[in-house]
């Protein structure tokens, strides 16, 4: 196991631990195999980062056959960063599951979500790391498979007619990535990533390319919840289980966001995306709408996990802004949004998860006078809320500088108006949380005095207390994403 | 450019049409999968029609042969079926949970059985 | 200790006392022995700090690098000397009173209460010591959310609703147009340093942007009340009134107009804006809310509301002669930060004195209680003296200064402006005094002494600091002259 191999590690590990978890059939020796495949990729994550950063890009072959024939691993600034957030989450949640899981699934079933589990690993983290187009579908498939059955484990019956929808949508959306890459095949006949902006330029402007461009688009903005196409997102994170939102809501349209990244600028190009085709604008408009539209639903929601998946979808919407802006600060904020908007979620619903293990659901009946039964969940609710606004102090606040440092310096003073003003509806919502916990007396329904156990509360404040890190010692998030931005702005890998 | 030489193009566009539109239009469950199945077909089609090139032989280098048609796409595509009949066996598999919950596999029934209930309830399958 | 220790204490002090306070929650004298420990700590720090500045040194503190270029850092200079000092030294003081206040009227949470007050002390260090605008932000936005728990102390439908106001404004105002502000000037300058002369001279900006610029500042920095953003300050009040005393006489309103004071300086430069002309819709809109919020206050016959809308005229005040833009009016807006903030809490004090004593609350209520409240009363009346500006009261100083100010600039509207509030200042306080020294209280009232004695003492030792101003000025005018460039 030298350190050369770790690219392919980084995937294989989780890859090998679900048929693992399959044949033990036993919940515990599952949990402890998915924890302990979720540790090792976040550490070899971490060491592929530094090893990025200290001397570039490290392209592995995978078997041995040389690109571009062969499919190539290629962890650059921008993938390792991405590794980073979906093995660190993996790691944080596959401990909270233990308990959650417990609760919310039967217990002769439970093996089979850490199977599903690893599978769901190993697929994002293979999306990330792959330079292989074709494989990427692969590895698309695998994650969102596992995540259809993730989904569909949730105790409520709704989660599988969410699971089903979800499939159908996801499916189709693959499928539309898939017949863009086909397209792209067939006019640079080949799949590795870097190849093919190297033959692009041949066949600029040729009329599959640009079909193969919308069909990537739409695809992948399936996949990203971009509006209009998040309509699957709400109900697949409200009815699946806690575990599994807080892990889908963190990793999944993050790496879908990666995947659009890359296509963009290291694929396309920014000549083509940018310059001569209306990508930006397009971009802009509906994360606009998203992020407007969709705050302010999050604003009448009734349950907190629906809430705060509305919130995702506006979320998501502020990171698209950031790509759309297309410059060196719009695209640092909005890869800086992704890593501390997956910090922030997965907090906020590992926290949602305790809750709802308390009180059974995590509806605000039931969060009424919570402070006094669960003065750390709330308090953790409170602390990732303020990074939900972007409160300074906490990652979010640094998020919301780049956005509107990017809108300022692209002249549009209404669109930096726009970014700060939606923020005070996430004030709004975050607000309604604490005055129920804080100021209201406690319900019948709010649950006894008790926080959910050490297993789950401990993985949940650790994202807490990475909120409030990642939004003091910047080094490696803001660094990380400036020369990822670098990366993908300066020209072909 | 005759566009009948392209009929492979436009078997696999009616295909994906057809598949899309079952799937849109259709409210049972299953119709759906199946549309959705036959949108994934399309796909194929678009990956392996064009690696037949005119005048190629099969892939096998032999003495005398110089244009061979390419074998990729069909590596790609046996991945892809295989995708695809997973998620046709996931989905059914769903259909079969869903039809155990809601006793029926018509998704307006389902959206009005859910809409009966009310958001109280639901806790359990 | 060296300055850039005294500074790590100074705001370690308030934060530790904090995790001492929540620590000692079960008993509560040694709780309430932590919080006057930590006041006199930090008071300590602070005016260890004093003769560095006073000689012309600047003590830095270099925390951490927040974003790529920008520091979370500190430096400590006069402007922020005399806002640290006022706030830490009358911190002592209003704890005394709370203790008083809170055991009186025997209310509850006093643990989380005492924890947010040593916080929020915390938060204003942070601003009082900033070097930068970033820093400014942080601990800005750090003391709107602490004092949040503050103001919804009671916790009933009516703290609910006057803390949503309080946070709606704040946050609303800091969010939306003082962020964009401060990016903006990050975007133009390439620094958020505040520096002598400020800093968007090169930035080669047109009177109109300057002019836009200013009022997101102005606008945002909703904690100085300008009008139309004044709306948290009455809703504030469903507070106990120690949190009124301190926070919405001292520190809360004293770092929005610290901050505009600073802006004006640090940022903009006060020559720089004099010489755009960006900056003349500011005195009107400043002399618009002193008059305005004087006739509120007027029309207030609620006591604390009556002595908020004149906390938010008061303010303006401090804006009105910071936008003159000469170097006299800005030593007399630094002074009044010092003397409206001994004069204000001494009312508030007195406030809460007299509900707790005998439940009054409204101004037609008062009729003879100076009678049976001698001590509070007079204490009253200094703190109403001071505000109109009658010497020898701290308030006459600064006022006196903004005059000679205003009239040596030629600057006819702020002169109007500075006589008409001193005669609605008298309209709305002297009636209240002559009502309790000289009118007959109301028949079949109970009778009450005075409030408990810490109280007492408390409210006694701001009037005569109120008084003792104008005789220990050196230091104070010492260092506002200082800010407005002036050589000592």
């Amino acid at each position: 196991m030298t350190f050369a191999q770790l690219p392919a590690l980084e995937v294989v590990v989780p890859l090998v631990a679900a048929p693992l978890t399959l044949l033990l059939r036993r919940a515990t020796p599952a949990w402890a195999i998915a924890t302990a495949a979720c540790a090792f990729s976040f550490v070899a994550a971490l060491l592929l980062a530094a090893d990025v950063a200290a001397r570039g890009p490290i392209s592995y072959a995978l078997g041995s056959w040389a690109p571009p024939w062969g499919i190539e691993y290629r962890v650059d600034a921008l993938s390792a960063f991405v590794l980073v957030l979906v093995s660190g989450i993996a790691a944080a949640v596959a401990p909270f599951a233990w308990k959650s899981v417990a609760a919310e699934l039967p217990r002769d079933q439970a093996y089979l979500f850490y199977t599903m589990y690893c599978l769901c690993v190993a697929g994002l983290l293979g999306m990330t790391i792959t330079g292989d187009a074709f494989n990427l579908f692969v590895f698309m498939e695998i994650a969102s498979l596992s995540s259809y059955v993730l989904i569909a484990l949730g105790r409520d019956r709704r989660a599988l007619l969410a699971s089903y929808q979800y499939l159908i949508l996801g499916t189709i959306g693959a499928t539309f990535f898939v017949i863009g890459v086909g397209l792209l095949y067939l006019m640079t006949g080949t799949l590795n990533l870097a190849d093919m902006a190297a033959r692009l330029p041949q066949v600029h402007g040729a009329r599959p390319v640009l079909a193969a461009l919308a069909f990537i688009t739409v695809g992948v903005s399936l996949k990203l919840a971009l509006f209009p196409l998040h309509l699957w997102l709400p109900n697949a994170y409200t009815y699946a289980p806690s575990a599994v939102t807080a892990f889908l809501a963190a990793t999944a349209t993050k790496v879908s966001v990666y995947v659009l990244l890359r296509f963009y600028f290291s694929v396309f190009g920014p000549r083509l995306v940018v310059e001569e085709l209306p990508m930006p604008e397009i971009l802009l408009a509906l994360s606009i709408i998203a992020i407007v539209t969709a705050s302010l639903v999050a604003l009448w929601q009734a349950d907190l996990k629906r809430l705060f998946a509305y919130s995702s979808v506006a979320q998501i919407g502020y990171i698209t802004l950031g790509i759309s802006m297309a410059s060196r600060d719009g695209l640092t904020a909005a890869i800086v949004h992704l890593f501390n908007h997956g910090v922030t979620k997965g907090a906020l619903f590992l926290l949602v998860g305790g809750i709802a293990l308390r009180a059974g659901r995590a509806g605000f009946d039931r969060v009424r006078g919570l402070a006094r039964a669960m003065p750390l969940t709330s308090m953790g609710i409170v602390i990732a809320g303020l990074s939900l606004i972007g409160v300074p102090g906490t990652a979010g606040f640094i998020s919301k500088w780049y956005l509107v440092l990017g809108a300022i310096e692209a002249g549009r003073w209404w669109l930096a108006a726009l970014v700060v003003a939606t923020s005070l509806i996430a004030v709004a919502y975050v607000w309604r949380f604490v005055e129920s916990a804080y100021l209201s007396a406690p319900a019948a329904a709010t649950p006894k005095p008790g926080e959910p156990p050490a297993l789950m509360l401990v993985p949940a404040w650790l994202l807490v207390a990475a909120c409030v890190w990642f939004g003091l010692e910047t080094s490696f998030t803001v660094e990380g994403a400036r020369r990822a931005a670098a990366l993908l702005l300066g020209a072909a890998p | 450019m005759i566009a009948a030489g392209h009929y492979g193009y436009w078997i696999t566009v009616v295909l994906m049409v057809t598949g899309l539109y079952i799937v849109i239009a259709r409210c049972n469950l299953v119709k759906k999968m199946v549309g959705l199945s036959i949108f994934q077909t399309s796909v194929y089609l678009l990956y392996i029609a064009p690696g037949k090139l005119v005048g190629g032989t099969a892939p096998i280098i032999a003495e005398g042969f110089r244009l061979y048609s390419n074998p990729l796409p069909h590596v790609l595509i046996l991945t892809a079926i295989v995708v695809g009949v997973a998620t046709l066996a996931l989905g059914l598999a769903i259909v079969v949970r869903i039809r155990e919950a809601y006793g029926s596999i018509e998704e307006d029934e389902i959206l009005e059985s859910d809409r009966a209930r009310g958001d109280g309830g639901g806790d359990g399958a | 200790m060296s300055g850039a220790q005294l500074i790590a204490a100074a705001l370690l002090a308030p934060a530790l006392g904090a995790i001492g306070i929540a620590l000692a929650g079960r008993w509560p004298n040694l709780r309430e022995g932590v919080t006057l420990g930590s006041a006199a700590a930090l008071f300590a720090c602070v005016a260890g700090l004093l003769p560095t500045v006073l000689a012309g040194g600047r003590p830095q503190l270099f925390a951490l690098e927040m974003l790529p270029g920008i520091a979370l850092g500190f430096r400590v200079e006069p402007l922020g000397m005399l806002f640290a000092l006022v706030a830490s030294g009358l911190w002592i003081v209003n704890s005394l009173y709370s203790i008083g206040y809170m055991r009186g009227n025997d209310e509850p949470h006093q643990t989380r209460y005492y924890v947010c007050f040593a916080l929020a002390l915390a938060a204003t260090m942070g601003i009082a010591f900033s070097a930068n605008l970033l820093t400014l932000f942080v601990f800005y936005e750090m003391l709107t959310l602490v004092t949040w728990p503050l103001v919804t102390h009671h916790g009933d439908d009516e703290a609910r609703a006057g803390g949503r106001t309080y946070l709606g404004y704040l946050l609303g105002t800091s969010i939306v147009l003082l962020l964009p502000a401060v990016v903006a000037t990050w975007a133009l300058a390439g620094t958020l340093e505040f520096t002598p002369g400020g800093i968007l001279r090169e930035a080669g900006l047109s009177g109109a942007a300057v002019g836009a610029l200013l009022a997101l500042y102005m606008f945002g920095l909703g904690k100085a009340a300008l009008m139309p953003f004044h709306r948290w300050l009455p809703a504030a009040m469903v507070a106990p009134t120690p949190v009124s005393a301190l926070l919405h006489a001292v520190a809360v309103v004293k770092a929005g107009v610290f901050a505009v004071v600073k802006v004006i300086v640090y940022v903009f430069g006060v020559e720089a804006l004099a010489g755009v002309r960006a900056s003349d819709w500011l005195p009107p809109v400043a002399g618009f809310t002193v008059l305005a919020a004087s006739v509120l206050a007027l029309r207030s016959d609620n006591l604390k509301r009556r002595l908020a809308y004149s906390t938010v005229s008061q303010l303006s005040y401090v804006v009105l002669a910071a936008s003159v833009l000469v170097p006299l009016t800005v030593v007399g807006a630094v002074l009044h930060i010092a003397a409206h903030a001994v004069s204000k809490i001494t009312l508030f004090f007195a406030a809460g004195a007299i509900a707790t004593a005998s439940g009054k609350t409204e101004v037609s209520q008062l009729d003879g209680i100076g009678r049976r409240m001698p001590w509070t009363m007079g204490a009253f009346t200094i703190g109403a003296l001071s505000l109109v500006g009658i010497p020898p009261a701290a308030g006459f100083l600064s006022k006196w200064l903004m005059f000679q100010g205003a009239a040596s600039a030629g600057h006819w509207t702020a002169l109007a402006v500075l006589a008409a509030s001193t005669l609605l200042n008298a309209a709305y306080f002297l009636p209240i005094v002559h009502a309790a020294f000289l009118r007959e209280p109301r028949t079949g009232e109970p009778a009450h002494g005075e409030a408990p004695w810490t109280m007492v003492a408390a409210l006694s030792i701001t009037a005569a600091l109120t008084l003792a101003l104008p005789f220990a000025v050196a230091v104070p005018l010492g260092l506002a002259r200082a800010v407005a460039g002036i050589a000592p």
